[in-house]
């Protein structure tokens, strides 16, 4: 099976119905994406698909067909991943941080498709990402920050 | 920046940290206890990279690259930033010279001087670890200018250090603490170092950006459950779904067929499946076909736990504070009396129970991230019955702790598993496993009672009921039957109560509880404070000037009482909301882990009882602070958690197995859910208090209150319950 992740290609030999998450994370040691439910309620294991913010741990890898898969790896590359990395770095959003990488994959793609979300807009967006931590105040404040940058 | 965790590294050679702190350091607040310290463990100085170690804490290298081994665990909670600041403010460097190191279990360098042993937790980090980091920076620092000015042949007082730069301002000359580092770390240490005026402080108390941040925002951090090492196998786990079931029998024929499934390994209460990955590994548990056997809590139910720990808490309590003669004026008359119970609740950290371990040649090497080192290291020895020393813990950046990772269950659970496993194997959780097998927050009573007279109460009697995690956890800090956990909070009131006595009761449950953040004062604040309310309404006072009448001795408390009401705009009504119609506004009080914090909540209330949290207020005098921007975090952040705990937490038992098993049905607060929460700091020159748990304190009877205050109804029992609330109004 040939994949496209980050910008590269890569092929890999596993189960059609293997969710991406497992093949990014034990396959291919990318282990900035996480698992935390593993039934899409957490958001943790958050990527995109041709943009789009999709939770890998419900997407077997034979679903994915030609898409480019972006991970947490690779979203800095994107203008709207850049920005919400630095407002998060900016506004200090991160705590512990395990969840991050979903929910900056999940800003992002939010970013992309609306450039001046409003506190409506973000809370729907980001409703799927939990951290337990309690960064959420932060959250909103950095897509807020991101999208003035 | 984070040390390359597998990169070997030599923590902890060389000084031990009680020569460091040679001189004393003096500890306020928080949880001191009594117990002897152990004697500093004789180390054979390891090799190290160029350069050199002046202590457990800090090695300078050749190329200015400072190394700070941290005894405090970073889970989130920000003190990688905290302590490093400590000890590059003393050391004269800036941040961005300074890698992070875990420290390996090793009590005698790393032992908390809160706890003895080495653990992070009861938001003590601040309170234990700022005065001896600040003396190991300044021990190096002294290290270092003197080996400069013996170069010089000069006076060190003449010399002066300014990010890793030494200078003789008299010749202009200056030399960086690379250059004389090897030189410096064969000088014997100071007795004794003067601590900088804090007027100079270029670090502490400054706002200063996270050193833990860049890498998580970029995906590189490894935590425990990122841990790749050569040859790993992966696997995940099913323990017996009754507490204190085993496993009967196992049929493993459709999951040794899977693809990638290796070995199903079956223990006496759990089995696990070894595999190529964890896919292969979670589908070859689900095609198992295991028969549990059960034991006897296969009938243990949630009533009967509630029934339990009411019984019991009609007995006869230890007492753990005695002021005048409360029962003989709590006897008759106009009383007030309120019993209130607190639930079950798991921490859920986003990142899972997991393990990786390797055990081989009669060693075992563990990768985890733990709060608690030295128990790890002893849970794996013990279950291997192998030397400690034989057990070698590298410890992560951690996934969420909230006092989980105080616990080495899983580590032990792990080692168990890994020692019939050929090679290194990752353990991973699944969310189910971890939220069914936890060590949960155990379930209080507290029963309360009261007399007032002339507006103010004047006898107070409040007996505490519950598990006892100190007895399990820290045996030496359990004395004469008090659990100081549990009465921390209700021993120490800030309100003028009259006669007073505080018992405890030790109730052990077959379910076993778990320090959860915010510890003993969860419970026993909540309880204060939803009584204090419910007598103000009884007595048609207004809560905050109910209060405020029983604070003439605690001016910092009545300083923050009359800062948050003055932000929240107390005496106004909360604002209307989509929400509900009802809406209601709710004080509470917290004077506890040295940090005293006022939160008033707004809630909206629907007609079907659910309730939303609309605003948060929160006003903090926590003493001196190390990092302004990591405090107000903390606060935010334990507002939600507390937030998640007093609207949906909830653990239960039915037929012996808990009932909850993911985020659909153990929920925690989304972002949809989240109300603006601000938060005012008071500017104190006190003795540093504990920010980690104080935020998830104080906001649960502020909640509770509002829904008081909107209803007309007290919910005596956690979490609030929409059900009840759409029959009582």
């Amino acid at each position: 099976m040939d994949l496209r992740i980050n910008g590269v290609s890569r092929s890999v030999d596993v189960p059609n119905q293997m969710p991406l998450l497992w093949v990014l994370r034990d396959v291919f040691g990318m282990t900035g994406t996480k698992f935390g439910c593993g039934i899409a309620q957490c958001g943790a294991c958050t990527v995109h698909l041709d943009g789009v913010a999709v939770r890998s741990c419900q997407l077997p890898i034979g679903a994915v067909g030609d898409r480019a898969i972006t991970t947490i790896e690779g979203v800095g590359e994107t203008a709207a991943g850049a920005k919400i990395q630095k407002a998060w770095l900016d506004l200090e959003v991160i705590q512990c941080g395990y969840c991050q990488p979903g929910q900056i994959m999940s800003a992002s793609a939010l970013l992309a498709a609306n450039p001046q979300p409003d506190d409506a807009a973000i809370d729907a967006a980001m409703a799927g990402n939990l951290c337990r931590c309690g960064t959420y105040v932060r959250i909103r404040e950095g897509i807020k920050h991101a999208a003035r940058s | 920046m984070l040390r390359d965790p597998d990169r070997p590294f030599a923590a902890g050679a060389g000084l031990s940290r009680r020569s460091v702190l040679r001189g004393g350091a003096a500890l306020a607040g928080g949880l001191l206890i009594g117990v002897a310290l152990p004697q500093a463990r004789a180390r054979a100085d390891e090799p190290t990279p160029t350069g050199a170690r002046f202590n457990a804490f800090i090695h300078v290298a050749r190329d200015d690259t400072v190394t700070f081994t941290m005894p405090a665990v970073e889970m989130g909670q920000g003190v990688y930033t905290s302590q490093a600041q400590c000890l590059a403010e003393e050391l004269d460097i800036g941040l961005d010279k300074v890698v992070a190191a875990h420290a390996p279990a090793d009590q005698a360098n790393y032992g908390s001087p809160v706890f003895v042993v080495q653990a992070t937790g009861g938001s003590t980090t601040t309170i234990a670890w700022t005065e001896p980091l600040r003396k190991a920076g300044a021990t190096a620092r002294a290290m270092l200018v003197q080996a400069a000015a013996a170069q010089w042949s000069v006076d060190p007082t003449a010399l002066t250090t300014e990010n890793g730069v030494i200078t003789d301002k008299a010749s202009g000359r200056s030399i960086r603490y690379g250059e004389v580092a090897d030189r410096a770390g064969d000088l014997q240490p100071p007795a004794d170092v003067k601590l900088k005026d804090p007027a100079q402080f270029r670090l502490i108390g400054k706002p200063v950006h996270r050193i833990d941040t860049p890498e998580k925002a970029a995906g590189k951090t490894v935590y425990g459950i990122d841990v790749m090492r050569p040859g790993m196998k992966f696997a995940t786990l099913m323990a017996s779904p009754v507490i204190g079931g085993k496993v009967g029998s196992v049929d493993q024929t459709k999951a040794l067929a899977i693809p990638g499934v290796r070995q199903v390994v079956i223990l006496d209460n759990l089995v696990a499946v070894v595999g190529d990955h964890t896919w292969a590994a979670m589908q070859g548990l689900a095609a198992l076909a295991i028969e549990w056997a059960p034991g006897v809590h296969a009938g243990l139910d949630q009533a009967q736990l509630w029934a339990d720990i009411e019984k019991v808490s009609e007995g006869a309590g230890v007492v753990a504070k005695k002021v005048g003669d409360a029962p003989a004026r709590l006897k008759d008359g106009a009383l007030f009396e309120a019993t209130y119970e607190l639930p079950l609740l798991a921490h859920a950290p986003m990142e899972m129970t997991n393990c990786t371990v390797h055990v081989h040649e009669g060693a075992c090497e563990v990768w985890v991230g733990t709060q608690v080192p030295g128990y790890a290291q002893a849970g794996a020895a013990q279950a291997l019955s192998i030397d400690p020393a034989k057990v070698t813990i590298n410890n992560h950046l951690i996934g969420g702790g909230f006092g989980r990772r105080l616990e080495a269950d899983g580590v032990v659970a792990a080692v168990r598993i890994a020692a019939h496993v050929e090679g290194p194997v990752k353990v991973v959780w699944s969310r189910e496993e971890d939220i069914r097998q936890e060590l949960y927050r155990p379930l209080y009573h507290d029963r309360l009672k009261a007399r007032v007279e002339n507006g103010r109460i004047s006898a107070w009697s409040h007996r505490i009921t519950g598990v006892s995690i100190m007895a399990r956890w820290l045996p030496p800090a359990f004395k004469d039957g008090i659990d100081v956990d549990a009465v921390d909070g209700a021993v120490e009131v800030p309100y003028a109560v009259g006669d007073m006595l505080v018992e405890y009761i030790r109730h052990e449950s077959v379910v076993p509880g778990a320090f959860w953040r915010g510890v003993g004062p969860n419970s026993s604040i909540f309880s204060i404070e939803s009584f204090i309310d419910l007598i103000a309404r009884k007595t048609g006072v207004d809560p905050l000037a109910f209060r405020r009448g029983m604070l003439d001795k605690s001016p910092r408390a009545l300083g923050l009482l009359n800062l948050v009401a003055e932000k929240a705009a107390w005496g106004t009504p909360a604002p209307a909301s989509p929400f509900g119609a009802r809406r209601g506004r709710g004080l509470a009080l917290m004077d506890a882990f040295g940090s005293y914090l006022a939160a008033i909540a707004d809630v909206a209330v629907s007609d079907a009882g659910d309730v939303r949290v609309t605003r948060v207020v929160v006003a903090a005098d926590v003493g001196k602070v190390i990092n302004p921007d990591i405090l107000v975090a903390q606060i935010q952040g334990g507002v939600v958690f507390g937030l998640s705990a007093v609207l949906h937490g909830e653990i239960t038992f039915a037929g012996g197995r808990v009932e909850q098993g993911n985020f659909n049905d153990y929920r925690i607060l989304r972002i949809d859910e989240t109300p603006s929460i601000e938060v005012h700091v008071m500017p104190s020159a006190e003795n540093s208090g504990g920010i980690g748990e104080p935020g998830t304190v104080v906001v649960q009877p502020a909640v509770a209150n509002a829904v008081f205050a909107a209803t007309g109804v007290q919910l005596t029992r956690m979490p609030i319950n929409a059900t009840l609330i759409a029959k009582a109004v």
